[in-house]
């Protein structure tokens, strides 16, 4: 390997290791929540090392839990992740046209916020390696994390358990309030999602939803109503 | 349960890498409808906010710890907080709040 490339990818470890403890915490939780919805270590394992992805996750076990039809696991992973399009389409800007195909392949699939978050961070173009790196680290945390929620989540006790429980919760709110404070439309998208997903439970028709089309009706209506009154101006590319 | 668990994973699997590497690999040129633009930026908000509330009221033992986790992790997200610490907080004052109250 090139010393450009291998510095490229020691960077990328180093800056990846609180991504990875990060990502073990917030897995352990999801892993409860899996556990709940009655998945063994290995399924959570498989689960999260081929999605990496704790919002598209979470919905997926609830698709999983209300045994609903496969074509609404497509839907509500569609939806939860549809955040990575955008990502991704930012990212694509930033590879050298001379970086070869097959990186596009395998970055591809691991762009989550966080890793996104440092790779946007590097200046000029991205060196892949540099990415492959942070994965190396990160992928681990994610997956093993998620199998061992599932196994010691039978060990600890209930309090302990539902203190973890909240861990994914907080790492969303550390994802969208943020921008809220800055962008009043984001604000009132997150305001409007807390309203109507507590609304939701008492307004027929959508209280028969199960919670993973109750998630995507509610955004299709709060995602499309901000874009179509509030159009984002140019220029303002922070994903 | 009349659905294969595996089948699941597959299918969820495939539609993360679709959605992650479509983009990549396809589009060289930027965005420029505005609308599909701000649809997109704003769906995750939209997402997150939903799945959050109320279920994070729901998800503990009692929906007293839930709000008060709530509270801690907006105000620690408003102050810029890094993702792992106000997960931990929230865990920490849900933690507390079952212990104590």
């Amino acid at each position: 390997m090139q010393k450009e490339n291998s510095d490229a990818l020691r960077r990328g470890i180093r800056d990846g290791m609180p991504i990875c403890i990060g990502y073990a915490a917030v897995a352990f939780s999801l892993g409860i929540a899996m556990r709940n919805a009655g998945m063994n270590a290995f399924q959570g394992f498989l689960l999260s090392m081929l999605n990496m992805a704790s919002a598209g996750e979470y919905a997926g076990v609830q698709v999983i839990m209300a045994d609903a039809a496969y074509i609404e696991m497509a839907l509500v992973t569609l939806i939860a992740n549809a955040r990575y399009l955008l990502m991704s389409t930012a990212l694509s800007q930033r590879f050298s046209e001379k970086t070869a195909f097959i990186h596009r392949l395998i970055v591809g699939y691991c762009i989550t916020d966080e890793l996104f978050g440092i790779a946007v961070s590097q200046k000029g173009y991205l060196n892949p390696f540099y990415y492959y790196g942070a994965m190396l680290v990160a992928i681990p945390g994610w997956s093993f994390g998620t199998a061992l929620g599932i196994i010691a989540g039978n060990i600890l006790p209930a309090h302990i358990v539902s203190a973890l429980s909240v861990a994914l919760y907080g790492m969303f709110l550390a994802i969208i309030i943020p921008p809220a404070r800055t962008d009043k439309v984001v604000a009132a998208s997150v305001i409007s999602g807390f309203a109507l997903s507590w609304c939701a439970k008492y307004i027929p028709l959508l209280k028969d939803l199960n919670a993973g089309m109750k998630t995507i009706v509610l955004t299709l209506i709060i995602a499309g109503a901000a874009a179509a009154f509030f159009p984002r101006k140019e220029e303002s590319d922070e994903a | 349960m009349k659905h294969n668990i595996y089948i699941y994973i597959l299918i969820s699997g495939l539609v993360s890498y679709l959605i992650r590497v479509l983009p990549l690999t396809l589009i060289r040129k930027p965005i420029r409808n505005v609308f599909l633009k701000s649809f997109l930026y704003y769906v995750p908000y939209a997402t997150l906010a939903v799945m959050t509330f109320p279920a994070i009221i729901e998800a503990t033992s009692s929906p007293v710890s839930g709000w008060l986790a709530l509270a801690a992790g907006t105000i620690l997200s408003w102050q810029n907080r890094s993702l792992p610490t106000v997960a931990a907080a929230c865990c920490i004052v849900v933690f507390i709040a079952e212990t104590f109250l």
